[in-house]
């Protein structure tokens, strides 16, 4: 304690603006998982436009996407965004009621997004474009299957900051964490952002 | 994170009024199993990392003699075609993925935090879970042996269609797939944990550029680690969906294009190559100047190379593939790339020898080490510069001339510096030294016996022997040299053995002699600041950096003529360790329940969708266990801080092993 207590100015790097950086560790990790999740996404990207085109004689996915639909379920997320920054700010404030319910619809309409996906998996199915039909096929479940994974987990992750808010664990101290959540939740949809544009709305060549 | 005078407010955890379940509380074991199982600390994680990354070097090693057995004379049927098949292979995948990176990340471990002037790494569990996930995996993997009718058999690369179902019709390449996937996430999670570290844990004044050039590479190798391992992540994925879920990524009759796999696992595999060579690199540039009793020459050259190595290692994977028939263009481009890469090396090793250049050269066992890993690593980059002449690479490619180039490169620049440094930090990690004369035996057997192994497969290679064949006819001029290679190779074990037997016995010995305090070589870092071996707290209190070398500093000063004096005695301004009170991370369980889960998974893929429940239900279990259980143990005597940040630290792993989870579909 005495050698500890003759330097205490140094030692309290516990808090976010004492590490060198000026970003706090748990946030700084977040970035720096997300940006390896780049070059996850950007592997199956590739490996769907290397394949887009290579039906092998059946059904392609360029041919049955249902842009309309995918549109709606599309604008969902994007707007699933912007109630995650609402949840922020409320949390910020101390609103924590405000927060639990813009958490909750957060989640609600990342389930939303999924209960599309999972219609669209089911139509596209029928239409005779099953995981196994073509590699192009393949690619294409394969990548926004991913990602759907992706946002089952951010759900899963804003349930457990609800049910932690509903419990009294999570307060207005604890405003990094919701905005940790919502990088990743932010960056989920960016992801799908790429992916919307350039596999669905860019038509084959 | 950990360095806290007193109990803290746990500002930003969850604070538990009382414990919420009677399992969630934090174990408090001190020696004994349940303190290595449940360790959070970065040197006994480290010194784990060690001692399992040597028990696979024997396993890796015990295959490479089966392959020199088999290869002594020709036309031997001492192991068939197709177990050779299976030995090759998990030789490589053993050295690479469970030796030499693991014991990188021991000595990551283990000494980044101390050059730094940290207490311990930024995410003390995420640490213990990234061992424990590497060991879960690389067990996982060679129980394919046992378990899944043999070995991968496919090669390190694992090229398709040969990795498919048809041709490889035992589940050794399942576990190839899911094992590699298993360690990606222990190697990407420490990745993310060690840039972290290195970013945000610094002591103050310990500013990027005064970094010990050890530190630095190793920050360079996280980051190709970081990036690196999604890539590959992606292609096992791609190859286990084939092989268990039927897709067509791989299948040249369904339309697929197999080069998507060469690819892929070269934009990993050509990173993965700087991963292994550069803490070597590292290791050595903390040697050599301490050796050389002079500074290292042109520290921002060494830094800043080692960074353009880090980002040039992008741009040069396809050289691995210039027979592959992927066009003049792509083929010259990466030729180039390939070629230029070798600038920021030779800075390296220009480097290294205007230190050594006019120095007072000390030749120890470590210094032995680190000398023949420049001289060897510049035979390798050397013969590396040839492959990067398309023309003669399209001779070269799959011959031994290849197995000469990579062993150069990995064994003589990788693993010869890897046992220098395990030399040079024994009396700091254990407190007593490695015999210098068993060590400079166990030096020059290693040396000889790799050039005897691996200077005749150059030959070899031009005279046109193929790899990965299983025997060779006589009458093709092989035999002399295929002779001479595994009589090396049996010279390398014997200097394994030394090495063993130099650990046991220097163990043994070290009880009659004086303990080596705590700068026995007079070096130039942090770590040797402190005593040795390392308490546990690391620092009695975080050292004021000043300048680049401050340890050296403390000790010496420079006098008006530029003459080197010594202002104070090693003893006088190095801590003593007795500091106490200072409060570190909880152990947890969690870590290592989290890592049983994940094998079960692959067990499960593999052979019962019912395991992968199982499997899955102790991972997300540990997960939130981990979240849950108190940063700040009740009944501990004093306020332990692990200073978790609850849902990232759920958002970490949860993503972590998530997209494992992702994997399992």
């Amino acid at each position: 304690m005495s050698t500890a207590t003759a330097t205490a100015d140094t030692h309290h790097d516990h808090d976010s603006h004492a590490t060198n950086t000026g970003i706090s560790n748990n946030k700084l990790a977040m970035w720096l998982f997300l940006s390896t999740e780049c070059l996850l996404f950007g592997a199956l990207i590739s490996t769907y436009l290397l394949y887009k085109t290579r039906g092998n004689g059946d059904v392609l996915p360029t041919d049955i996407f249902d842009i309309p639909f995918t549109s709606v379920s599309s604008f969902v997320l994007l707007m699933s965004s912007l109630t995650m920054v609402l949840a922020l700010s409320a949390v910020t404030r101390g609103e924590m009621d405000r927060g639990k319910a813009w958490l909750l619809v957060t989640a609600m309409l990342g389930g939303v997004f999924i209960g599309g996906q999972v219609y669209e998996f089911t139509s596209f199915y029928r239409e005779g474009l099953g995981y196994t039909t073509n590699p192009a096929a393949s690619a294409f479940y394969t990548l926004t299957g991913f990602h759907g994974v992706h946002v089952s987990l951010g759900i899963l992750m804003l349930m457990s900051l609800w049910v932690a808010a509903q419990q009294g664990k999570l307060t207005q101290k604890n405003t990094e964490t919701v905005e940790i959540v919502g990088l990743y939740w932010h960056f989920v949809d960016i992801v799908w952002i790429f992916i919307f544009t350039v596999i669905y709305l860019i038509p084959p060549a | 994170m950990t360095i806290t005078e007193e109990p803290l407010a746990l500002g930003s955890g969850v604070t538990f009024a009382q414990r919420p379940l009677g399992v969630l509380t934090r174990p408090q074991a001190q020696g004994g199993w349940k303190d290595w199982v449940s360790t959070v600390d970065h040197k006994k994680i480290g010194i784990m990392y060690g001692v399992a990354a040597m028990f696979f070097f024997v396993v890796g090693g015990l295959e490479a003699l089966l392959i020199r057995t088999q290869l002594a004379f020709p036309d031997q049927g001492f192991i068939s075609a197709d177990l050779y098949n299976q030995i090759f292979t998990m030789h490589g995948v053993t050295m690479v993925f469970l030796f030499i990176m693991p014991l990188a990340a021991a000595f990551a471990n283990y000494l980044i935090p101390l050059q730094i002037g940290a207490r311990d790494v930024a995410f003390p569990r995420l640490n213990a879970l990234s061992f424990w996930v590497w060991l879960s995996g690389a067990i996982f993997l060679n129980t394919s042996w046992i378990v899944g009718g043999g070995g991968a058999n496919c090669g390190w690369f694992c090229y398709s269609p040969n990795s498919g179902i048809v041709f490889s019709p035992t589940h050794g390449v399942d576990f190839y797939a899911v094992g590699l996937l298993i360690t990606g996430i222990a190697s990407l999670v420490s990745a993310v944990n060690l840039i972290v570290t290195c970013l945000n844990m610094r002591a103050p004044g310990m500013d990027l550029m005064r970094m010990p050039v050890l530190t630095w590479m190793l920050l360079v190798t996280q980051f190709l680690l970081a990036f690196a391992l999604p890539v590959i992540t992606v292609a096992l994925l791609l190859l286990l969906f084939d092989r268990t879920f039927d897709s067509q990524f791989f299948d040249p009759d369904a339309g697929a294009d197999p080069l998507l796999w060469q690819h892929l696992f070269w934009i990993f595999g050509h990173p993965e190559v700087y991963i292994i060579i550069l803490p070597s690199f590292g290791i050595i540039s903390e040697i050599i100047p301490t050796f050389s009793r002079k500074p290292i020459f042109g520290y921002t050259a060494m830094v800043f190379s080692g960074i353009a190595i880090g980002f040039m290692g992008w741009g040069v994977w396809a050289h691995h593939m210039f027979v592959s028939g992927i066009g003049p263009i792509s083929v010259a481009a990466f030729s180039m790339a390939t070629m230029f890469i070798a600038v920021p090396t030779g800075v390296k090793i220009l480097n290294w020898l205007t230190t050594m250049w006019g120095g007072k050269l000390h030749f120890t066992t470590a210094m032995l080490f680190a000398t023949g890993t420049v001289a060897m690593f510049t035979i390798g980059g050397l013969s590396g510069v040839t492959h990067s002449l398309a023309p003669a690479d399209t001779q070269q490619t799959d011959t031994y001339y290849i197995v000469a180039h990579f062993h150069y490169v990995i064994f003589g620049g990788g693993v010869l510096g890897l046992f220098g440094g395990a030399y040079f930090w024994w009396p700091k990690v254990f407190g007593h030294f490695l015999n210098e004369k068993r060590g400079k035996i166990n030096f020059w057997l290693m040396l000889i016996g790799f050039n005897l192994t691996f200077g005749p497969m150059h030959v070899l290679g031009l005279q046109g022997m193929s790899r990965r064949i299983d025997t060779y006819s006589a009458g093709y001029g092989f035999e002399f040299w295929n002779l001479m290679a595994t009589i090396g190779s049996y010279l390398i074990a014997i200097s394994v053995v030394v090495f063993f037997y130099n650990v046991w016995k220097s163990k043994k010995e070290a009880v009659d002699l004086p303990p080596p305090g705590p700068d026995p070589w007079d070096a130039r870092s942090l770590e040797w600041s402190i005593p040795s071996p390392t308490p546990e707290h690391n620092f009695d209190e975080l050292p004021q950096v000043e300048s680049f070398d401050h340890w050296w500093f403390q000790k010496y000063d420079i006098d008006d003529e530029g003459k080197v004096v010594r202002i104070a005695n090693t003893d006088d301004v190095a801590q003593d360790g007795s500091a106490t009170d200072v409060h570190l991370p909880s152990p947890s369980y969690w870590p290592l329940v989290l890592a049983i889960g994940l094998p079960l998974i692959g067990y499960g893929i593999i052979f019962n969708l019912w395991l992968c429940v199982l499997g899955g239900l102790l991972t997300g279990g540990a997960i939130y266990a981990w979240v849950l259980e108190p940063v700040d143990d009740p009944d501990a005597g004093h306020g332990h801080d692990d200073h978790h940040d609850e849902a990232a630290e759920l958002a970490a792993v949860a993503s972590g092993a998530g997209s494992d989870n992702e994997g399992e579909g």
